[in-house]
């Protein structure tokens, strides 16, 4: 039996291969679907009926307010699979089955990511249906609102890298997990997704107007035109250039972590 | 396949270690005529190591040695390579660890190994001597901080993508994904062997076959047994036909009846000119399976050779006799001592004697005939020769057994 000598495009073919692998696993582990699916969808309705009464958004509805918030913060946490899924291989030595196969070292690391970023737009499909069940409504054009999509899946993808990355340096899918929410939970929450930033506390005002996860907010919310004319925007560049920022964060963080993964996977080995 | 004229003698070689006896080669049909060099002709001098490929024949005294294929899977090809050189060789590998808020494990101290073609080869030795570690090398997992490595002539640090498109490894642990089928498994290896869908899938079913996972094949390999685990894992190894398979621990977790067909496997592969290196605690496994052994301790190998060299290598054989009543154990030891290359030992209760002797046979038999003359009675007599176990206490001072590594560990 002869193999194969893989040419330069076989990142393509065996991410293809890897890609499976993941897709597969979506549908075996149930855990994950319920957690892609139901929970947005929980996060819709506690937000759009709990707080919508309560929290008062000049000129606008808490619900169309809420929305981009609780898809950035949805999809933040949707890239997090791919910290504890790399730890986990590692855990399982399957990462030292790859390592001996003559594939492209960054197949691994692209099929992971690939599967976070199938993950993370089943979740924008659940939310945006639900959002518009409740009422929220989308008041750009249908061009800005894709945009607005693939950003946030976008950025997501390229933070998966990074907890790739985190979750081959720490290998350990429990640590990743935990970790990640301590860390997660804050950032999204000390942010513009829930709450107008201008209420906040000073410290925390300041947090929350160079938060990277508000810039994002920013930009799906002007994009889905869910910030109402006249409102005023916090006065740093981020929040006045949210797309922008956002672009450049998805360059930055893909152009460094990506060289990075594939640099550390071709490194490790289990235990 | 030529006949051979009844008048040879059977002889045995070693082509790979001696294959420096040899002045030229010639191949003539089936048939291949090694000439020694002068001075090395000497029958005594010359061993089968891996009888399952070439018997050899040859005439008594001379100097031409006549080489019969008796597998249809051997061709000229194998013999090319083995006068090359070694499939797998490693030259004096350094591996340092400092694991967290432990003194530095020198996981590889220096390790050479030379593992010829189309043979297999053990690395035997206890728990943590560095066996895992000098497969992971091997593999191009891990990089050496010193020494130089290759397989086939490929630099395990510079060629690994050359090196990978060859090699079958099955790790010390299931290395699979657990929320794939079995047959999902296989076809993914395949795939990234780049052997395209249609083979992968093909492949992956005669492999499920091949180690009986035909009815659990469409489950995850989640629900698999530790057994299973393993087979699986282990047909992940041999989804290429691999010119070099690498075995750590391979039949741990196995039961008795997946691990002799394991060995057949192996052997199988080895017939079609696969070479194995394999590391195992097991003294049997080793014995059985490999051509040679490399006794590894520590980060080093300490020894190298076939099982009987190793063990004839620490002493010749023993003879023990049992005794009926401890009355006749002084008698018993002086004969013991007449016919012993050195000290007779005798157990604590005086009925057991046993002697290092050189010749095992005719020292039995003047022991025998002395015993009978003398009126002793006896339970049993007879020859040991030393275990693998004997060889490993005597190079390491401690025993190979994981069992008694814990003991001596604690």
């Amino acid at each position: 039996m002869s193999v194969d000598v893989p040419g330069a495009s076989s990142w393509l073919s065996d991410g293809w291969v890897t890609t499976r692998r993941n897709v597969i696993k979506i549908k075996r582990v149930p855990d994950i679907l319920v957690f892609t699916t139901l929970q947005p969808i929980m996060f819709v309705l506690l937000f759009s009926y709990v707080y919508a009464g309560s929290i008062d958004i000049p000129g606008s509805d808490y619900k169309e307010f809420i929305m981009a918030g609780i898809f950035a913060q949805t999809v933040v946490f949707g890239s997090t699979y791919s910290g504890s899924a790399m730890a986990q291989d590692l855990k399982e030595g399957i990462i030292d089955r790859f390592r001996t196969l003559p594939m492209s070292p960054s197949a691994v690391l692209i099929g992971r990511t690939n599967g976070d970023l199938l993950i993370n737009a089943l979740s924008m499909i659940v939310m945006i249906l639900t959002g518009l069940a409740v009422g929220w409504r989308i008041r750009s054009s249908v061009v800005e609102a894709l945009a607005a999509v693939a950003l946030l899946l976008l950025f997501a993808y390229a933070f998966s890298w990074v907890m790739a990355f985190i979750g081959m340096s720490v290998r350990s899918p429990e640590v990743i997990n935990n970790v990640s929410f301590l860390v997660l939970f804050p950032l999204t929450f000390i942010s513009n997704a829930f709450v107008p930033t201008e209420n906040l506390p000073t410290p925390l005002r300041v947090f929350a107007e160079y938060n990277p996860v508000s810039a994002l907010v920013q930009a799906a919310r002007e994009l889905f035109g869910n910030v109402p004319p006249g409102t005023p925007v916090p006065d740093t560049w981020t929040q006045q250039n949210p797309v922008l920022t956002i672009l450049i964060g998805i360059v930055v963080l893909l152009a460094i972590f990506v060289p990075l993964c594939v640099r550390k996977f071709a490194r490790i080995s289990s235990r | 396949m030529a006949a051979l004229p009844t008048r040879h003698t059977k002889l045995t070689i070693d082509l790979v270690h001696h294959l420096t006896w040899f002045e030229s080669c010639a191949v003539e049909e089936d048939v291949f005529l090694f000439y020694a060099k002068s001075g090395h002709a000497d029958s005594s001098q010359l061993r089968i190591s891996n009888p399952r490929q070439w018997a050899w024949e040859t005439a008594g005294g001379s100097s031409a040695i006549t080489v019969v294929l008796t597998s249809p899977f051997c061709k000229v090809g194998y013999l090319v390579y083995v006068q090359r050189m070694a499939f797998i060789e490693a030259h004096n590998l350094v591996k340092h660890y400092v694991p967290r808020g432990a003194p530095l494990v020198r996981a590889l101290d220096g390790l050479s190994l030379s593992v010829p073609q189309a043979t297999v080869t053990a690395l035997l030795g206890p728990n943590g001597a560095g066996k895992t570690t000098a497969v992971k090398v091997l593999t191009t997992l891990i990089k050496p901080d010193s020494g130089t490595a290759t397989i086939n002539g490929m630099d395990v640090a510079r060629q690994g993508d050359q090196i990978r498109r060859v090699i079958g490894v099955s790790g010390q642990y299931a290395a699979v994904d657990e929320n794939l089928t079995g047959f999902e498994n296989l076809d993914m290896v395949g795939r990234l062997y780049h052997l395209g869908a249609k083979t992968s899938r093909i492949r992956a079913k005669e492999l499920i076959d091949l180690f009986e996972l035909t009815e659990a094949q469409n489950r995850p390999v989640k629900g698999f047994s530790g057994g299973m685990r393993r087979r699986i894992d282990l047909a992940a190894a041999l989804v290429i036909n691999p010119q070099v398979l690498f075995l750590d621990e391979p039949t741990t977790g196995l039961d008795p009846r997946s691990r002799l067909g394991l060995w057949d496997i192996i052997l199988r592969l080895v017939d079609q000119g696969t070479t194995v290196l394999l590391t195992t605690q097991y003294l049997e496994e080793a014995d059985r399976l490999a051509d040679d052994i490399a006794v590894i301790d520590q980060g080093k190998v300490i020894a190298q050779g076939t099982s009987d060299e190793l063990k004839s290598s620490i002493g010749g054989q023993r003879v023990e006799i049992s005794l009926v009543s401890d009355a006749d154990s002084d008698q018993a030891l002086a004969i013991l001592r007449s016919v012993g290359s050195a000290a007779p030992e005798i157990s604590s209760d005086r009925r057991t004697l046993s002697v290092t002797v050189d010749n095992g046979p005719s020292a039995l038999r003047s022991v025998m005939a002395r015993v009978e003359e003398q009126g002793i009675r006896l339970h049993d007599a007879g020859m040991q020769r030393p275990t693998l176990d004997d060889v490993f206490l005597r190079l390491t001072g401690h025993s190979a057994s994981p069992t008694a590594k814990v003991e001596t560990a604690s």
